[in-house]
């Protein structure tokens, strides 16, 4: 009977299913996430500082994220990116969560498949970031303001961040962009030019009197930002 | 960039957006198509190699996280995170986040009256091996009601949060137990057409299982792979 040790249940239609074998489909992350995924700093990608977690919604003792732990100071422009996450029926959404992807400001990922030799990457400087929405469904980071990275063929794109939105009521990562009011090549860029015409405002963010960046972000119906397939 | 290749599509498992039995779809998905778009140098490319920096040192053991055991079944989940071509994905962080043994999250708007547990957190990190291996030590959360509908309750589950190696690739997804009747019956497990429902039901282990310390179920989360179009014929 020494089979008994590793007997297994007969195997069913599951994970383990070679029929099935696929993507993992997605999932929302619920309303819960807070305590699982915006560390501390998460938002902030040039110095130190808190910004991008909710530490107030679960108790102090329970905080096991990271903190955050820059190197050092980043090369570029330092800017703040901000806006509104806003649902169908114009209501601020306080359980989103955002995320940012980026090129330095000469234009280079931090990422082994961007292995370009002319454009210098930035020690201090990964360009990913993760913001919770507030109350008021405002998200907010802090950054450097990317250079110009090559797209199609031999085109060049606009100075750009790559955005995804998460939350309860998403089911799957929504992707979008964030692009200047004055960036270099708006006119020309291959992505936003896929876009319709009236909707491209959806995706570029302009300047506030204090200095700051805004775009909204809306989910759904008037004003509906543009999502991408990629 | 000629040599790069593009990372696939959603593939038939994938959910709509909108998906009206989970009511918080409906104010909160596009209502406007996808805009298609070329993978470019920014969707081709994601952080790597900087997960301490960015996540913070690993937390693999979700029952060690405080000064006494937490209460309830104490599990193991471990598998592989491979992309479609059944490569293993390496060297990429996993975070996992979940509700305690009676169902309970321990977070201020979560106002379900089952018993907090002060030892349990529910959250943890761990960054793949070289061949894409990845283990948890946890405890089996416990189902809980939600507002969606009269008598809703999600069936017991752990969310996963994966970035992979792009931006194209990111992903956040639950893994569901074997033979809970709530899959069946929850919208939010609904949205994924069957068969590929049945993609997020992990498989207990004998294997995996650990005699007289914890059962064991076994995993595996399958990334975007990269197909057989260069970027530049996409454009």
């Amino acid at each position: 009977m020494s089979d008994l040790e590793s007997r297994n249940p007969a195997s069913r239609a599951d994970n383990q299913d070679a029929a099935l074998f696929g993507q993992t489909p997605s999932q929302t992350v619920g309303p819960f996430f807070h305590y699982g995924l915006p560390w501390k700093g998460g938002a902030d990608l040039i110095g130190k500082s808190d910004m991008g977690a909710r530490p107030e919604l679960f108790p102090e003792d329970h905080y096991v994220l990271n903190l955050s732990s820059p190197t050092g100071t980043p090369t570029g422009e330092a800017i703040e990116i901000a806006g509104r996450v806003l649902d169908g029926a114009g209501e601020a959404v306080p359980d989103a969560m955002i995320e940012i992807w980026q090129a330095n400001a000469a234009g280079r990922y931090a990422s082994p498949d961007d292995a370009r030799d002319e454009v210098a990457p930035d020690p201090h400087f990964v360009g990913f970031g993760r913001a919770s929405t507030g109350e008021d469904g405002v998200y907010r980071f802090r950054t450097i303001r990317p250079g110009r990275v090559p797209g199609p063929g031999n085109s060049l794109q606009a100075p750009h961040i790559a955005l995804s939105v998460f939350g309860r009521g998403v089911l799957k990562r929504l992707a979008t962009r964030l692009y200047f009011s004055d960036g270099e090549g708006n006119d020309f860029d291959p992505v936003l030019g896929l876009v319709p015409e009236e909707r491209r405002d959806t995706l570029i963010a302009t300047r506030r009197a204090d200095g700051s960046w805004w775009l909204d972000i809306i989910l759904s119906g008037e004003g509906e930002t543009v999502f991408f397939d990629l | 960039m000629t040599d790069s290749l593009a990372y696939a599509h959603d593939d038939a498992g994938a959910p709509p957006s909108r998906f009206p039995d989970y009511r918080s779809t409906v104010l909160r998905s596009p209502s406007l198509p996808l805009v298609r778009i070329p993978q470019t140098l920014t969707e081709v490319t994601g952080p790597a190699g900087c997960w301490d920096r960015l996540m913070g040192s690993a937390l693999a053991d979700l029952t060690t996280q405080h000064e006494g055991a937490p209460l309830g079944q104490r599990i193991i989940v471990t598998g592989h995170v491979l992309d479609e071509a059944r490569r293993p994905v390496p060297h990429t962080v996993i975070e996992i986040w979940q509700a305690n043994a009676a169902g309970r999250y321990i977070h201020g708007k979560d106002q379900w009256d089952a018993p907090l547990d002060p030892h349990f957190t529910g959250a943890g990190r761990v960054v793949t091996d070289g061949e894409g291996r990845y283990r948890f030590v946890t405890i089996r959360p416990g189902a809980y009601p939600w507002g969606n509908h009269r008598n809703a309750w999600r069936p017991a589950h752990i969310h996963l949060s994966l970035l992979g190696p792009a931006y194209a690739t990111r992903l956040v997804t639950q893994l569901y137990f074997p033979d809970d009747p709530l899959i069946e019956i929850d919208p939010i497990a609904n949205a994924v057409p069957m068969p590929y429902r049945d993609r997020l039901v992990c498989r207990f282990d004998i294997g995996i299982t650990e005699p007289n310390w914890a059962l064991g179920y076994r995993f595996d989360i399958v990334l975007k792979g990269r197909d057989a179009t260069p970027l530049e014929e996409e454009a």
